[in-house]
């Protein structure tokens, strides 16, 4: 039983191998460390934002606003640091994070205290969201040359030969390993996906768990919020619109099962990685970007099958162990 | 021999004070769009006239659409997030046969098989293999676009045909448009099929118990089917109708209107978990959705901005009724 839920993580790894593979056959410096690199750090926020849906998802929650937290979280840090180029940037990402957390806080207070089904709230709080990005900046770009060098620095300098922003994913993935499996608030988190009621018989409040993991995603999403527009040196309403299905797909095809219970911090983080290789790997091997979304639409059809072969398969292992018993 | 007991009276329907039918979702939706027509009204001079009210439909009549037909498929338990990019791929595909000589009627054809096919689709890998609905529409949704993106690229059709214009911008008669006509059309039969059949009533019965339902003989999956054909359906026929409106078919095309829909399908009363809802509710939610966009349009206030209104709208409207139980709860506990 135990080697089961690494079985899908394995799986995936190795179709990664085999994809990276395909890739090197007809464009050999794919699988360079130095190009390989590059992809983690390319994906390091996809990662990050699959990791917070991770845990909302686990207790068979959604978080729709994620992406919309991310675009208005963005246009705070960016428009402060425009207005007070002083600010020192530690302080910026520890704004972020808090105002990612106010945000996700509304969600799981809407959740938790008036039990509306999540994801009703966050399609609302998608739309609200992203509306107020426009209210904030009266629909006006923040450009590079607005930000500070420091702002858009500080995730490109490098440590240790790899830049910042991927330190800041590795820290955030071993963050989320601790909390998932050493802390009794991890064993909450699955309990409640596998079973609320007998969750709520062994002592688990499951409504103020559910407000944690919506506190958690949204500081997941405020601190991309920093590092997307960072990284791609503008903030405007349009950010990240539409990514809040991105995020979602990386955790399908990591395995994470969307009736809640099942999945794991490496199977997320290997599906955002899948997705990070496609993306990257189109143009250097000459097909038109245009292709992307019909393959991630592919893979997640196919991950979706594949998981649900191996979920069922779970189940009758169960079954005649019961038997033989 | 004994006797057996006369058979107790069973009504039809449980008699219902008339207090249930004023605190009704409907009648309380009732009440926010009379207060929307009001509060519109009285902003905007341009609001009553009869022709900007004709134009308050097509805001909504394509999305209200659709809607008709996610309302069952959601209280049915599952959920259809593919609506948007099926409207993409059945225009493109639209697109493809002018560029090879077609006639309206053989694109409207296209169009709704499009559509069909595409709902089939869904419906085979939701119900044959097992799947959650809402990761395999993320995913075809993702797949149906693509594929028109594969098409398009950053292309555009245009060049349809004038006798196709009439299905977006036709009026049947006065101010009456297609569009609007089509849409009551169809919200009768919707209303018909789930109110008054039986075929209905097995829809709410998948909705509260799908395996009681199961066990009762109702066919699940088949009935799951056909209605995620339904939702393509009436997809593939508001591909028809954005396509003839705008004229041209980009990639991007409806973009987000599956979200949009999904909001005008809850705002109408069916739970998101299945089970409950009707089909006037849902009605009134598009008229509600029309109102508000178009009230705010007309006092020039910013799509966007309008988005939270109906954001806050969608959580205010879910909220409130579950706010004034726990009230009322707590003042006679």
């Amino acid at each position: 039983m135990k080697a089961l839920p690494r079985y899908r993580e394995v799986w995936l790894l190795a179709a990664i191998v085999v994809l990276i593979g395909l890739i090197s056959m007809r464009f050999p410096g794919f699988a360079n460390p130095a190009n390989l690199r590059q992809v983690f750090n390319d994906t390091s926020i996809l990662m990050i934002l699959a990791l917070g849906q991770m845990v909302v998802i686990l207790t068979r929650s959604i978080d729709l606003s994620m992406a919309s937290n991310l675009c208005f979280t963005g246009m705070v840090v960016a428009m402060l640091n425009a207005a007070h180029p002083a600010i020192p940037i530690p302080l910026l990402i520890v704004i972020a994070l808090l105002v990612g957390l106010v945000l996700g806080a509304i969600n799981g207070l809407l959740v938790w205290r008036l039990n509306i089904p999540s994801i009703v709230v966050t399609l609302g709080t998608l739309t609200i969201y992203r509306g107020a990005t426009f209210v904030i900046s009266g629909g006006a770009w923040v450009n590079a040359d607005q930000m500070s060098p420091d702002f858009i620095g500080l995730q490109r300098a490098a440590f240790l030969g790899t830049p910042v922003l991927s330190w800041i994913a590795i820290l955030v993935i071993a963050l989320f390993f601790l909390l998932m499996t050493r802390t009794a608030l991890g064993r909450s988190i699955y309990a409640i996906g596998v079973n609320p009621k007998a969750s709520v018989y062994a002592g688990i409040d499951v409504g103020r768990t559910k407000f944690i993991v919506f506190c958690i995603s949204g500081m997941a999403g405020g601190l991309c919020g920093y590092l997307w527009i960072s990284r791609y040196v503008i903030a405007s309403v349009e950010v990240a619109n539409g990514y809040e299905l991105n995020i979602i797909a990386a955790c399908v095809i990591g395995g994470i099962s969307i009736a809640g219970g099942i999945g794991s911090v490496g199977g997320a983080v290997l599906g955002a990685l899948f997705l990070g290789i496609i993306s990257n790997a189109l143009p250097v091997i000459n097909i038109s970007p245009f292709w992307q979304m019909a393959i991630s639409g592919s893979a997640i059809i196919l991950a979706v099958v594949l998981n649900a072969r191996g979920e069922r398969r779970q189940g009758r292992i169960i079954l005649k162990k019961a038997e033989a018993a | 021999m004994t006797d057996t007991p006369a058979p107790r009276h069973i009504p039809d329907r449980l008699d219902k004070p008339l207090t249930s039918a004023i605190f009704s979702w409907e009648a309380l939706l009732v009440a926010v769009a009379v207060v929307i027509f009001a509060v519109n009204s009285f902003a905007s001079p341009y609001f009553l006239d009869a022709w900007s009210l004709s134009d308050l439909t097509f805001n909504f009549t394509e999305k209200a659409l659709i809607a008709l037909a996610m309302a069952l498929l959601i209280i049915s338990g599952e959920i259809d997030l593919s609506v948007a990019a099926i409207i993409a791929l059945a225009s493109t595909m639209m697109g493809m046969a002018v560029q090879a000589g077609a006639g309206t009627p053989v694109l409207v054809a296209i169009g709704i098989l499009v559509g069909l096919g595409c709902g089939a689709f869904n419906g085979l890998l939701v119900t044959r293999l097992g799947l959650p609905s809402i990761v395999v529409t993320i995913g075809t949704m993702s797949l149906f676009r693509g594929i028109a993106f594969i098409i398009l690229g950053d292309q555009a059709y245009k060049g349809y045909p004038s006798s196709f214009a009439f299905f977006g911008q036709g009026y049947v008669w006065w101010v009456v448009s297609f569009e609007l006509t089509l849409f009551l059309v169809a919200a009768v039969i919707y209303w018909f099929l789930l109110h008054r059949t039986s075929f209905g009533r097995r829809v709410f019965a998948i909705g509260n118990n799908p395996v009681a339902a199961q066990f009762s003989g109702v066919r699940v999956g088949r009935i799951k089917f056909i209605l995620f054909c339904l939702t393509g359906l009436m997809a593939g026929i508001a591909s028809v109708l954005i396509t003839s409106r705008l004229g041209s078919t980009r990639p991007s095309i409806a973009q987000g209107y599956e979200l949009e829909v999904i909001t005008m399908v809850v705002l109408g009363g069916v739970s998101i978990l299945g089970g409950a809802g009707s089909i006037v509710g849902v009605v009134l939610a598009a008229f509600i959705m029309g109102l508000v966009t178009f009230g705010l349009g007309l006092l020039n206030v910013p799509g966007i901005v309008m988005s939270i209104f109906i954001g806050l709208l969608l959580i205010i409207v879910i909220a409130l009724p579950i706010v004034w139980r726990r009230v009322r709860q707590e003042r006679f506990t």
